[in-house]
């Protein structure tokens, strides 16, 4: 009973950041591209556009739910149901940290500690693309086929790159749970170099990371592979014809397995909330000394403000950003909250990435992109497995 | 707890079974063989062996299963059209399908007597580094036969369905 009790608050609170987490990734994604193309980006609502995500969800779910005619109706109200629920599931086995002890409460900062873990995103992954297929299909609309026909090419041929660069640090570290993935790539080399795959002997696995990234863009239906939605040749492409909390699904979706790879990434590859310096050299006053310089720089600007009410509100936020500061240092807090700290910051680099990316790089062509999988991806990840394989066997 | 889960996904299997022999469309009858292959891994899982479980996962219900419903989709074949009515064709069927079912059941009782009772998570083998060693020091040969034999099926896939070049 106090299992189901802890793992439904668990559940909950996960769920709540990621929701959280997905609807602030389109207002940061707005912003970032915003500014590489020298715009302000949403400033309308709240400072800075802060509340954009509330009044997008306010929009999407208020809005006519139009249902085209000829529609396959069933397949058109499923698609969007299945792309949801195979990206949000994903998160159940990602873990965020090591253990949380509130008094006689233990448990670990994950849903569920599968001995199977990579092979259920994996398969996962795979289910995802019945969602994008079938609204492609059952659209009644050129376009939305094509581009669900896109995607599903594109989604099984990426496949097989993504699997075989995942393979690659699997044979090194020799397990399938999250956990003990990260649990294998601590401590350092020279008392300096972090044991991470991408650093960690006898095949630093830097090639595979490189591929895994490539494949997560393809897999994610990202720029420079959105094919599916090239919105020049295929209006919106499989989505087409959805309006509403439909079409809220897909982009929620969309956002939700940028996460999950971007979390996988970071625990096969980058060693999951392992540091990146050892804390002997004061690794665990980084958050610290971050919060700390931002709300130094709120201050400065607060006592020279550029407008009337900055005398205010920016002094306020660093307070906020000093009180932050001063919890990072707090012994008991501090154990939960660095893993959490170097682990959100992993993924909030690879998903600044993703977003740096489309911000830069013009779109593939389609014969392209297919050519690069077979031809470019998949001979150099079958190279990559089998030398890492041989090194793993020799040594 | 786990016979209740056998319960349920058995019927989803049978259910899903039943419903793609039903139905007129492609998509549909193939969809509902996406839903007997999951119910399937579900299965496995409640019988510990967890990486069948999710190999079929990704191999059946997302490789394989997504290359049929492309190519129904690039086909873009419709429904199927039903012949003409005969009433008394479902009636006469069903008794005739549950007399085979029943006479196969009894046959396969017949010849393999159950010798010990399946009973959920008596099995602790099915991990991947158990498979892994089984299929890499015990059963190396067929392993390696049923590969060349798949390898064969490609390349004689890639002949038939290549175009004459002159």
């Amino acid at each position: 009973m106090n299992f189901l009790i802890l793992s439904l608050i668990k559940a909950a609170v996960v769920a709540f950041v990621l929701m959280t987490t997905l609807a602030y990734l389109q207002w940061i994604e707005r912003k970032v591209i915003a500014h590489i193309q020298l715009r302000v980006g949403p400033r309308r609502v709240g400072p800075h556009g802060l509340l954009q995500p509330l009044a997008d969800v306010i929009k999407l779910l208020t809005k006519e739910d139009l249902l085209p005619s000829h529609v396959n109706k069933v397949f058109y109200f499923l698609a969007p149901f299945i792309a949801v629920f195979f990206a949000l599931i994903a998160i159940s086995v990602i873990p965020f940290g090591t253990e949380v002890n509130l008094g006689p409460v233990h448990t670990a900062m994950q849903l569920t500690d599968l001995n199977i873990g990579v092979l259920f995103i994996l398969g996962l992954s795979g289910m995802g693309v019945y969602g994008v297929a079938l609204a492609g299909w059952a659209s009644n609309n050129k376009y939305a086929l094509l581009g669900g026909l896109r995607s599903s090419a594109q989604m099984i041929s990426y496949e097989l790159p993504t699997a075989l660069a995942i393979a690659a640090p699997l044979l090194m570290l020799n397990t399938l749970s999250f956990r003990q993935l990260v649990e294998a790539q601590s401590g350092y080399y020279l008392g300096f170099i972090p044991r991470w795959t991408i650093f960690q002997g006898p095949v630093p696995q830097l090639v595979s990371f490189i591929l895994f990234g490539i494949a997560a863009f393809a897999e994610t239906n990202r720029v420079p592979f959105d094919l599916p939605e090239a919105e020049n040749e295929l209006v919106a492409g499989f989505h087409t014809e959805y309006s509403s909390m439909k079409f809220a699904a897909f982009f929620m979706a969309e956002y939700a397995n940028m996460v999950t790879v971007s979390c996988v990434a970071t625990l096969l590859f980058l060693g999951g909330w392992q540091p990146l310096w050892p804390a002997q050299y004061g690794s665990n006053f980084l958050p610290t000394a971050m919060f700390l310089a931002g709300a130094a720089l709120c201050f400065y600007h607060g006592f020279h403000p550029a407008r009337s009410f900055d005398r205010i509100t920016l002094p306020a936020a660093g307070v906020v950003f000093l009180g932050i500061a001063v919890v990072f240092l707090i012994p008991p807090v501090a154990a939960v909250l660095l893993p959490l700290f170097w682990f959100a910051a992993k993924v909030g680099f690879i998903l600044f990435v993703y977003i740096w990316v489309r911000g830069t790089l013009p779109r593939f062509r389609y014969d392209q992109l297919m050519r690069f999988a077979w031809t470019f991806m998949f001979p150099v990840a079958v190279a990559n497995l089998f030398l890492t394989g041989l090194a793993v066997a020799l040594s | 707890m786990d016979s209740i889960l056998f319960l349920i996904f058995a019927a989803i299997a049978v259910g899903c079974g039943l419903n793609l022999v039903l139905q007129t469309h492609p998509i549909s009858s193939a969809l509902s063989l996406v839903g007997v292959m999951g119910s399937l891994a579900v299965l496995y899982l409640l019988l510990g062996g967890e990486f069948i479980a999710m190999a079929q996962l990704i191999v059946y219900a997302g490789a394989i299963m997504v290359l049929f419903i492309f190519v129904i989709m690039l086909l873009n074949a419709g429904g199927e059209r039903r012949g003409r009515k005969r009433l008394w064709a479902p009636w006469a069927g069903a008794p005739m399908v549950a007399a085979i079912i029943g006479i196969g059941a009894y046959l396969i009782q017949r010849a393999a007597p159950r010798t010990a009772e399946v009973t959920f998570g008596a099995f602790q083998h099915g991990n991947p580094s158990d498979i892994g060693t089984n299929l890499f020091e015990n059963y190396v040969l067929p392993f390696e036969i049923t590969s060349i034999l798949i390898l064969i099926a490609i390349v004689g896939a890639i002949v038939l369905a290549r175009k004459e070049i002159e």
